[in-house]
């Protein structure tokens, strides 16, 4: 493959305009329409259970609503012989023994006894800690990353690796909330999955503009982070590709539990590959980033007294 | 340029591999459905007893695949499930309630790699089945439990040291006294400094009161006790329930994780770790109409109960023994052969119990079971806790005779019922009650699942991969893939060494690593790519490839790890189990990539004239 020669930061505004709507289209939905919160963070039961045969979802329902249990949401998981019922934390029916109770419901009018395949139940406080404890591992993921490149990089890198990154986990939540898809801890952990590999992809671009600052003193900003960026392509789309290879067995092979965050991580590793070369580096040069930034006098100064 | 590593690399490398591979051999060997038995008393199971195990086993003709008798523990493997539940429940109908009978999965590793240590890696519940519980202990009840303990003692001790008291009552989270003479004074002083030392003492302008109030630091105590005796409770209770490898473990301040690794029966699981259940002895108001007390005429000493078959009872309203004065209790039988619980008491109790008896021989006593369930209702959108008391009178029995540190409840249905309620009680009356605030249940037919999902996408993806990068950078490729393939031995071997908990996301944590791995490959080898097309040699462009990719390698991956070490830091469960995949992943990644690559590109290509590289 020949080292291709394509402008990206000169077009970078292209690339700006159309990931500023991303994030307008993403920010809306998930202010208007939200995230579908799994009962990890939300409380509440979740039944799966299986049959023999495809189960007829309309008389589990009808039976759920004869039964009190009104506000039971019913439908296959993965194939039509697997049941999900999710039920919320609701008025007047106790929490712990709700799943036993719903089992002896539903199993009261099929002919064959359903098989329980898992049940989660989580109490609203265990939901409001998860969510919070999810909350902080995003904020301090996020700083240790900003100081973490500050003190390798420079803050400007800093600053622009950590928007890239806000950029990915606001586009892949956004597209997680216009989809309407569940979002619990394994997607919380897809999530930060999604920071590390992103960051991953933006540092080698970096750590390639930091060297040819270094080498090629006569060219400009622009310029050297283009070359930067054109050098790394073929690395940034090689490792893509391999992480998204194994992604795509995931998603098919890997069963509905671990579906979306699959999804995530597809999004992901997709808007992190093009934020890493599109926003990244346009990112810190916006915020004036030039190669006296990542000089290092002193260590040079040294090398010098130590000439003989 | 030299491209060789010294011998000491070489051998690191290879010897890192040999026990990689050692240490992650155990995972190919599978599991023996077995049962095992073990003594719920403190002793060991003697080889006598043993032998009888093994005989019953032999004489009900099940086959037996091995039988292990070790640690004062027998182990009997089975071919199939059939068999071990089979012999599960012959050996439970068989062995009492002294023995607890468990079905286990025992790992069938062989003795020489067992020797080493090695272990095949620990799996977690949505992999193995199984249920995982979150209980919260309800510390402002075992607060006030405390105040009322003080309540009272303080009552005793005024009385046993002649001080006379107009009242002794808690208001507002006050214990107040009130003197019949403020002549006392110094002496409540006195006392209080003596016996009370965990009570802070205001000093209200009523000179005859004295206010306490339970120390901040003996609440600290309080809170801390209350955890430690919930969790010695769930470990009698769990050892009832009859499960091979139970996690108890405290979470925070006030919470318990309790994980039951193939447990299938979660109600009856739920129902014993989560009821809170007391006893309290009162005697039987015989004085009194029932039926007037009913139609809403209770007397004043007395108060109404029901029993279990509906009927009403008129009790008195003082307690004799309360659930935290029993000190142990036990099921058997009764010289009639009925199932019964035997109790002992503490010295408090003992006395109260002793003093009760001496003058009501004859006399009814009944037994109320106080059950407090807990329900979470959502009133006008807030979450309200509410605590519900169940009281109902399990038995009266006429007192036979004074007693009092030792006595014998009977009047139950079933041996099964008197089993519960002695477990229940043995465990002492709880320091505080205790609620299921999460629950997880995987069944074992989605554990097998999820295994055999994991794998094949494991497989997959990693077939995939190696096929890519063979194709894309031919012997490099190979090479690298080589590495890919000791960097999963190294992963899988680390995992067992340290019995980290693999889950489903743990799983996807190793396959992403798979994905991600061969990044420090592709960073590599596009160097090398560059250098050979800016004209250097073959063999310096390896080695300028490898010693420029390095840094970036360090840093691209050291901010990978910096993210995954904050999701193992505030993940719980599960989530868990990915990020401890995901950091061991990237750190083997680091050595596997780096240098075992090195190595074998160094034994290909190194000392020697290479006119073009296969990249």
């Amino acid at each position: 493959m020949n080292t291709t020669n394509i402008n990206f930061i000169g077009n970078r505004n292209i690339a700006l305009i159309f990931s500023g709507m991303l994030m307008i289209i993403s920010i809306g939905s998930l202010a208007v329409r939200g995230l579908q919160m799994g009962i990890d963070f939300t409380g509440g039961t979740l039944i799966e259970v299986g049959y023999q045969k495809a189960a007829d979802l309309t008389v589990l329902r009808n039976t759920l609503d004869a039964e009190g249990f009104d506000d039971a949401t019913v439908q296959n998981f993965g194939t039509a012989k697997d049941v999900l019922i999710r039920l919320k934390p609701h008025e007047g029916v106790s929490s712990a023994d709700l799943s036993t109770k719903v089992l002896e419901a539903i199993n009261k009018t099929t002919a064959e006894p359903a098989s329980v395949r898992r049940v989660e139940f989580v109490g609203p406080q265990v939901g409001d800690d998860l969510a919070e404890d999810g909350f902080l591992a995003l904020l301090y993921s996020t700083i240790g990353i900003l100081v973490y490149i500050a003190w390798r990089f420079e803050w400007k890198f800093s600053t622009g690796a950590v928007i890239a990154t806000i950029h990915d986990v606001v586009v892949t939540l956004g597209l997680f909330s216009i989809l309407g898809l569940e979002f619990d801890l394994t997607v919380l952990a897809a999530v930060l999955a999604l920071i590390g590999y992103s960051l991953n992809d933006t540092i080698v671009v970096y750590d390639r503009i930091r060297e040819n600052f270094r080498l090629l003193r006569n060219k400009s900003t622009e310029e050297i982070m283009n070359i930067s960026v054109n050098v790394t392509l073929s690395r940034t789309i090689m490792t893509s590709l391999t992480v998204i290879l194994v992604l795509v067995s995931l998603f098919f092979l890997g069963g509905e539990i671990i579906h979306n965050f699959s999804i995530v991580l597809l999004f992901g590793v997709f808007f992190g590959t093009y934020s890493s070369i599109f926003i990244a580096s346009p990112m810190a040069l916006l915020l004036g980033i030039s190669a006296e930034d990542l000089m290092i006098p002193v260590k040079e100064g040294a090398e010098i007294d130590h000439r003989p | 340029m030299q491209n060789h590593f010294p011998l000491w690399k070489n051998l690191l490398v290879l010897i890192v591999f040999g026990v990689g591979i050692i240490y992650s051999l155990p995972n190919l060997y599978g599991d023996d459905p077995s049962v095992q038995v073990s003594s719920t008393q403190a002793v060991n199971i003697a080889q006598e007893q043993a032998n009888q195990i093994d005989a019953t086993i032999k004489t009900a003709g099940v086959p037996l695949k091995a039988f292990e008798f070790k640690d004062g523990r027998v182990l009997a493997r089975f071919t199939n499930t059939d068999d071990q539940l089979k012999v599960a429940d012959l050996l439970r109908e068989k062995m009492g309630s002294n023995y607890t009978v468990a079905l286990n999965l025992a790992p069938t590793t062989p003795d020489w790699l067992r020797s080493l240590g090695a272990q095949a890696m620990y799996l977690g519940l949505d992999l193995r089945g199984g249920v995982h519980f979150l209980l919260e202990v309800d510390m402002d009840a075992a607060v006030k439990q405390a105040e009322e303990r003080y309540n009272d003692d303080l009552r005793l001790a005024l009385r046993g040291a002649k001080m006379r008291y107009q009242s002794v009552s808690k208001d507002n989270g006050f214990i107040k006294v009130t003197l019949k003479s403020v002549d006392d004074k110094p002496a409540l002083l006195a006392l209080l400094d003596k016996d009370f030392r965990n009570l802070d003492i205001t000093e209200p302008e009523a000179q005859d009161q004295v206010w306490l109030k339970v120390s901040e630091k003996e609440v600290r105590e309080i809170k801390k006790f209350a955890v430690a005796q919930n969790m010695t409770t769930l470990r009698n209770r769990v050892n009832e329930l009859g499960v091979a490898e139970p996690v108890i473990q405290q979470q925070g301040e006030n919470r318990i994780m309790v994980q039951l690794p193939g447990v299938q029966d979660t109600t009856r699981a739920k129902e014993i770790l989560g009821t809170t259940a007391t006893l309290e002895y009162r005697m039987v108001d015989v004085e009194h109409d029932v039926q007037q007390a009913v139609t809403g005429h209770v007397p004043v000493g007395s108060r109404l109960y029901y029993e279990r078959n509906g009927n009403p009872i008129l009790l008195d309203r003082r307690v004799i023994v309360t659930g935290d004065q029993i000190v142990d209790s036990s099921s058997g039988q009764d010289q009639d052969g009925r199932p019964s619980v035997n109790i002992s008491l503490n010295g408090v109790g003992a006395a109260k119990m002793a003093k009760t008896t001496q003058v009501s021989v004859g006399k009814p006593m009944a037994v109320v079971f106080i059950e407090y369930k807990v329900e979470t209702k959502t009133v006008n959108g807030q979450k309200v806790r509410h605590k519900e008391k169940v009281e109902k009178v399990i038995n009266v029995a006429t007192i036979q005779g004074v007693f009092s540190k030792r006595f014998q409840t009977t009047g139950l249905d079933s041996p099964q019922e008197a089993r519960n309620l002695s477990l229940l009680l043995r465990a002492g009356a709880l320091a505080a009650p205790v609620d299921i605030v999460e629950e997880r249940t995987v069944g074992p037919s989605l554990g097998q699942d999820n295994i055999d999902k994991g794998m094949l996408s494991f497989v997959v993806g990693f077939a995939l991969v190696v096929l890519f990068m063979a194709v894309y950078y031919r012997l490099f490729g190979m090479i690298a893939n080589l590495a890919l393939a000791f960097n999963v031995v190294i992963v899988v071997a680390i995992l067992s060494m340290l019995q980290a908990t693999l889950t489903l996301p743990g799983i996807a944590g190793i396959i992403l690593t798979v994905g991600m791995s061969v990044d420090a490959n592709v960073l590599i080898f596009e160097r090398i790519k560059e250098e050979l097309k800016n004209g250097v040699t073959p063999q310096a462009a390896i080695f300028v490839g490898y010693d420029k990719a390095f840094a970036t390698i360090l840093d691209s991956h050291f901010t990978n790890l910096v993210v995954a070490v904050v999701l193992f830091a505030f993940g719980t469960g599960s989530v868990k189990g990915f990020a401890v995949t995901l950091i061991i992943g990237i750190l083997s990644s680091m050595f596997t990539a780096i240098t075992g690559t090195r190595m074998v590109i160094n034994w290909v290509y190194g000392n020697r004239r290479v006119e073009k590289l296969s990249i």
